[in-house]
């Protein structure tokens, strides 16, 4: 398969296109990407591709656009079956998509309300963030990974949002390795993993970023 | 033949569409119903991160999620299939499907506010629902062509539970001159005998959901 027929409309810092940067990666899947500047100016390609969100990632297909990121990691996963990132047994593909929906709904919005606050507010964002991180802990177990054995979906979801911690812990004045030990040793392990070192920023990178989204959103 | 459970609320829309996939595709189950306000322990242990219905529970093990548990339900009984076979068309009703739950709370908004709030819920509702009705129905009879699959399953509580709370709320968003196209998709799936049996009671559901109206207007910021 040609690189042509697969175009990742990307940035950098964004834990969402992360995720596709892995999956495609776990999959050996070559593919172009093209970098948006999603504060400064998006592109037609873009807007008209995801008329929706008007958000990347976007994988375009042969021309045909996927939105919105853990559909597109799961659509990865059936074009190229191999190594499977899914279970097979449908149980054990609900809970993956559970702990990926809870995710979707607690880490990103959770982390973000730290850097957001201010004063008191902070805390009490800190404290769920924490208590979200230790629901995580509690399902990942003693399993090297959240399938299990083999580095797989909830992963993938999970590991990019990581790159953003440093920017919560700054804020929100603590550390992720003392709070929650097992999930810092989850985080190590998937960070040997060639693939999502090289899909992921420099977490001082994505400070940088958050301070200029502080000052855009008026809380410095 | 392992045992099918499932935990519901006869007002909950998600509730609904286990119902829905389930009968569509012949599973039989017992319905055990919840009152949300007064959760049993039952609930409690099977879905302790949410503490929520619907669950699922298939020979002891929940499911929690009503799109993960419509999802469970067509790997485990493929018959009538109710997602398209076609990897592609596979991942837009999933992006459908997400749209929907994420978008719910802003289109049912005009049923928890009041006066110039009410006012901003019905734009943006109506944004949301042109969205709706271009760029995910467009000319089909159903979201998933010309039969129903899971992405109409899981917007039935447009078809049907949304005039009730237009009515409650005293708007109506959804007219058929505004949105042709969604107004006969409502028509279409409204007589699907699986969605016509299995409705919950008008009256009741109109008194139920005034009541609701009645404790959001009384709360002192009119918004969740």
């Amino acid at each position: 398969m040609s690189k042509q027929e697969l175009l990742l409309l990307d940035c950098g810092v964004s834990p969402f296109c992360g995720r596709v940067k892995i999956a495609l990666a776990e999959k050996g899947v070559e593919y172009e990407s093209k970098e948006e500047n999603v504060l400064g100016g998006k592109s037609e390609l873009l807007l008209s591709s995801n008329p929706v969100y008007k958000k990347v990632p976007v994988l375009l297909h042969n021309g045909k656009p996927l939105c919105e990121s853990s559909i597109i990691v799961q659509y990865i996963d059936e074009a190229w079956p191999s190594p499977p990132l899914l279970p097979t047994s449908p149980y054990e593909r609900a809970q993956a998509r559970f702990w990926g929906d809870f995710i979707e709904k607690k880490v990103f919005d959770g982390g973000s309300k730290i850097w957001k606050s201010k004063g008191e507010e902070i805390e009490v964002a800190k404290k769920d963030f924490i208590e979200t991180l230790k629901q995580l802990e509690g399902t990942l177990g003693d399993k090297d990974f959240f399938g299990g054995e083999n580095f797989g979906f909830v992963d993938i979801l999970l590991i990019p949002l990581t790159t953003w911690f440093y920017s919560y812990e700054k804020f929100g004045d603590f550390k992720v390795e003392e709070e929650c030990p097992k999930f810092s040793t989850w985080v190590k392990r998937c960070k040997q993993r060639e693939n999502v070192v090289k899909a992921l920023p420099e977490p001082e990178m994505v400070y940088e970023v958050v301070l200029m989204l502080r000052k855009m959103h008026g809380v410095e | 033949m392992e045992e099918v459970k499932l935990l519901g609320f006869w007002a909950s829309p998600f509730s609904d569409r286990v119902i829905w996939v389930l009968k569509l595709k012949g599973v039989n189950y017992e319905y055990v119903e919840e009152d949300p306000y007064n959760k049993t322990q039952l609930l409690l242990q099977r879905n302790p991160v949410h503490k929520k219905v619907p669950v699922l529970i298939h020979g002891g093990k929940s499911i929690a999620e009503s799109s993960i548990i419509l999802e469970y339900i067509e790997e485990t009984w493929p018959q009538n299939p109710l997602l398209p076979q076609d990897a592609y068309q596979r991942a837009m009703a999933r992006f459908w499907i997400k749209f929907g739950e994420e978008k719910m709370a802003t289109i049912c908004a005009v049923f928890r506010t009041a006066g110039a709030e009410q006012e901003k819920a019905i734009e943006e509702a109506t944004e949301l629902l042109k969205i709706m009705e271009e760029k995910g129905l467009g000319d089909k009879k159903f979201f998933g062509g010309d039969a129903i699959g899971l992405v109409d399953i899981a917007f039935g509580w447009l078809a049907c539970l949304y005039e009730v709370v237009e009515k409650v709320s005293a708007v109506k968003v959804l007219d058929a001159d505004t949105f042709p196209q969604l107004h006969a998709w409502i028509q279409n799936l409204k007589v699907v005998p699986v969605i016509k049996e299995n409705l919950p009671d008008h009256q009741k559901m109109v008194g139920h959901l005034k009541r609701r109206r009645e404790t959001h207007l009384a709360l002192p910021n009119c918004h969740n």
